[in-house]
């Protein structure tokens, strides 16, 4: 896919995440949409899946250790086709196979049950440890919260990858600035985060994390890493594309009542036709 | 009269491991630095390529196992008991219960019998803490022979296992050519008619003894095995609380949450008997040899006799 598709694309996950809160009452958009751009970039230039086939063998594994942001990880899974884009509304409504956090019995296409912040990474790493067991040439992707990364776990498996030489393994930090209680370098600080991941043996990128040009050279840079695993730190705008949830932390953890989903879906109609001009 | 051979189920456990070894390729063993103690050091040595130490971080260990199992690895992973069940709960729970992936975990040092490190290692809570995870299997062996036969079923089944082991040698007393191994199936080791003993884990020679004693006062008791905490083997208690009328609990861990809980639940809910539950009454351990810990706490045959006495007196 071009940049301009890339953008297109991600625009419509946005819908997706809008759609799917707006649809539960509940929800957590502003971290979903701040990622929006890593997920689609994974799923629709970086990884080797087939969505026909989720279960497919040898394929690239995703973890999303920032469970919470499941709406991004529903959005970009929907407009892939691994299951229709209108089953969305029933994100967290009983009896949906799209749960409040990921759940690998229930989704097709999610490799790993998370949402408990700091274990979905020790998963990550055992799949790239099980590829290298068995000499497969798999690649295991996990994205990780900012505020996530206070969890000591998060450190202990990154301790582990680096030690290992985990080579096939990429941890990707979506570094939006925000976490519940406001922002993460006044709850607590985990900056600055290149150096720790460095300190654990880790090849680190920083990059915006809603550019296209930045996350595809960073992907890039990571497959022809050898002997370390990757960190990309991404620097992104929490609840990026919908105005009023842009870098506002009240909206972390809150679904648009239907006046403030129209506005939303406007916003990103207007984008989208933006990127048609082009 | 002979000697009665003594091993510890720990020894068991890394010794199944490597019995499995060659038997189940995908089998791994993880350890967070206590090869040495929880006896996975002979796996190791004869597998290096399928053992795995993740050093001081049991957490991690235990999502890693869970990322393994995703891909097709049979992971065991091995601790004592207060950091395998205790310290990793949630994950156990969240990383392996809830997606019900087939990693298997071995909490060895669990109980008073760890001894002289006294009550932070003490774990006499595990089994109150994996039996209340949906899809977890807990199984509590008694012996050698009933420890390498729970390994090697442990990994025959598809699914979460939680597999309790000790550090102290406990006497061989399965070993017979009728012994058979079925996870979910308690063993009916002596027959009587006034008391049922349910024992499990280290209890279940101290409950055989007991009933001994028992016998020469003219107390004939039924002793029950309970590998199996979960699933727990109702129909075998239910039939033998019908025909004695009195059930003892006997367990090397506390009393709430474990086999005496597990026992009440189904009696209360099928056959409402008396039960008199033997174990750590809500109190933590210390330090003292295992021998000495498990007089002064009433867990060897002379306890358990004196409290059955008093129960059917």
């Amino acid at each position: 896919m071009n940049k301009l598709e890339l953008q297109k694309t991600a625009n419509e996950v946005r819908k997706g995440i809008v759609t799917a809160v707006h649809g539960a009452k509940a929800g957590h958009p502003g971290g979903s949409l701040s990622a929006a751009d890593i997920f689609t970039y994974l799923y629709f230039e970086e990884m080797n899946i087939d969505p026909k086939n989720p279960k497919m063998e040898g394929r690239d594994r995703f973890v999303l250790s920032k469970g919470h942001t499941a709406p991004g990880l529903y959005s970009v899974l929907a407009n892939r086709g691994y299951f229709p884009v209108e089953d969305l509304p029933t994100l967290r409504h009983l009896g949906s196979y799209l749960q409040g956090h990921p759940c690998m019995q229930e989704t097709p296409g999610v490799d790993m049950s998370s949402g408990s912040l700091g274990q979905g990474i020790s998963a990550a790493v055992g799949m790239a440890l099980a590829g290298k067991m068995d000499n497969k040439d798999y690649r295991v992707y996990t994205l990780l919260g900012d505020g996530e990364i206070q969890e000591g776990q998060v450190w202990e498996a990154s301790m582990f990858a680096g030690h290992r030489k985990l080579d096939n393994l990429v941890v990707i930090v979506d570094n939006n600035g925000l976490q519940i209680d406001g922002k993460i370098d006044d709850v607590c600080s985990p900056y600055p985060i290149d150096k720790k991941f460095e300190a654990f043996n880790f090849h680190v990128i920083n990059i915006d994390g809603n550019d296209f040009d930045q996350l595809d050279a960073a992907f890039k840079e990571a497959r022809n890493t050898k002997g370390m695993p990757t960190a990309i730190i991404c620097k992104t705008l929490k609840g990026k594309g919908v105005s009023f949830m842009e870098g506002n932390v009240g909206w972390h953890g809150k679904a648009p009542n239907d006046e403030e989903y129209a506005v939303a879906m406007a916003d990103l109609e207007k984008v989208g036709e933006a990127l048609c001009q082009k | 009269m002979s000697e009665v051979k003594k091993i510890a189920t720990r020894e068991s456990y890394g010794n199944a491991l490597v019995e499995c070894g060659a038997d189940f390729p995908n089998l791994v063993v993880l350890d967070a630095d206590l090869a040495g103690a929880t006896k996975t050091g002979v796996f190791k040595k004869a597998y290096p390529e399928r053992h795995i130490d993740c050093g001081i971080a049991e957490c991690n260990m235990t999502g890693i196992a869970a990322g393994l199992s995703t891909c097709g690895k049979v992971p065991f992973i091995s601790s004592f008991a207060m950091f395998a069940a205790g310290r990793n709960f949630e994950q156990v729970r969240n990383s392996i219960g809830y997606p019900h992936l087939n990693v298997k975990i071995g909490g060895t040092h669990a109980g008073i019998t760890v001894g002289e490190d006294g009550a932070t290692h003490q774990c006499n809570e595990d089994v109150a803490l994996m039996r209340t995870i949906p899809g977890m299997t807990v199984i509590v062996p008694a012996d050698d022979v009933e420890a390498r036969a729970a390994v090697r079923a442990a990994i025959e089944m598809e699914g979460p296992v939680y597999l309790r082991f000790g550090r102290a040698a406990v006497p061989v007393i399965n070993d017979r050519p009728d012994y058979k191994f079925e996870i979910g199936k308690g063993v009916l080791l002596r027959e009587g008619n006034d008391v049922t003993i349910v024992a499990s884990g280290i209890t279940v020679a101290s409950a055989l003894e007991a009933a001994e004693m028992l016998a020469a006062d003219g107390i004939s008791a039924e002793v029950i095995n309970i590998h199996t905490i979960k699933p727990l083997d109702k129909e075998l208690i239910i039939a033998s609380a019908k025909k004695t009328g009195k059930v003892v609990t006997a367990e090397e861990h506390s009393v709430i949450g474990g086999l005496g809980s597990a026992v009440c639940d189904c009696l209360c809910e099928n056959h409402p008997t008396r039960v008199m539950k033997i174990g750590m009454q809500d109190v933590f351990g210390e330090s003292g040899t295992a021998a000495a810990l498990v007089e002064k706490y009433g867990l060897d045959g002379k306890g358990i006799y004196a409290k059955v006495k008093e129960f059917v007196s």
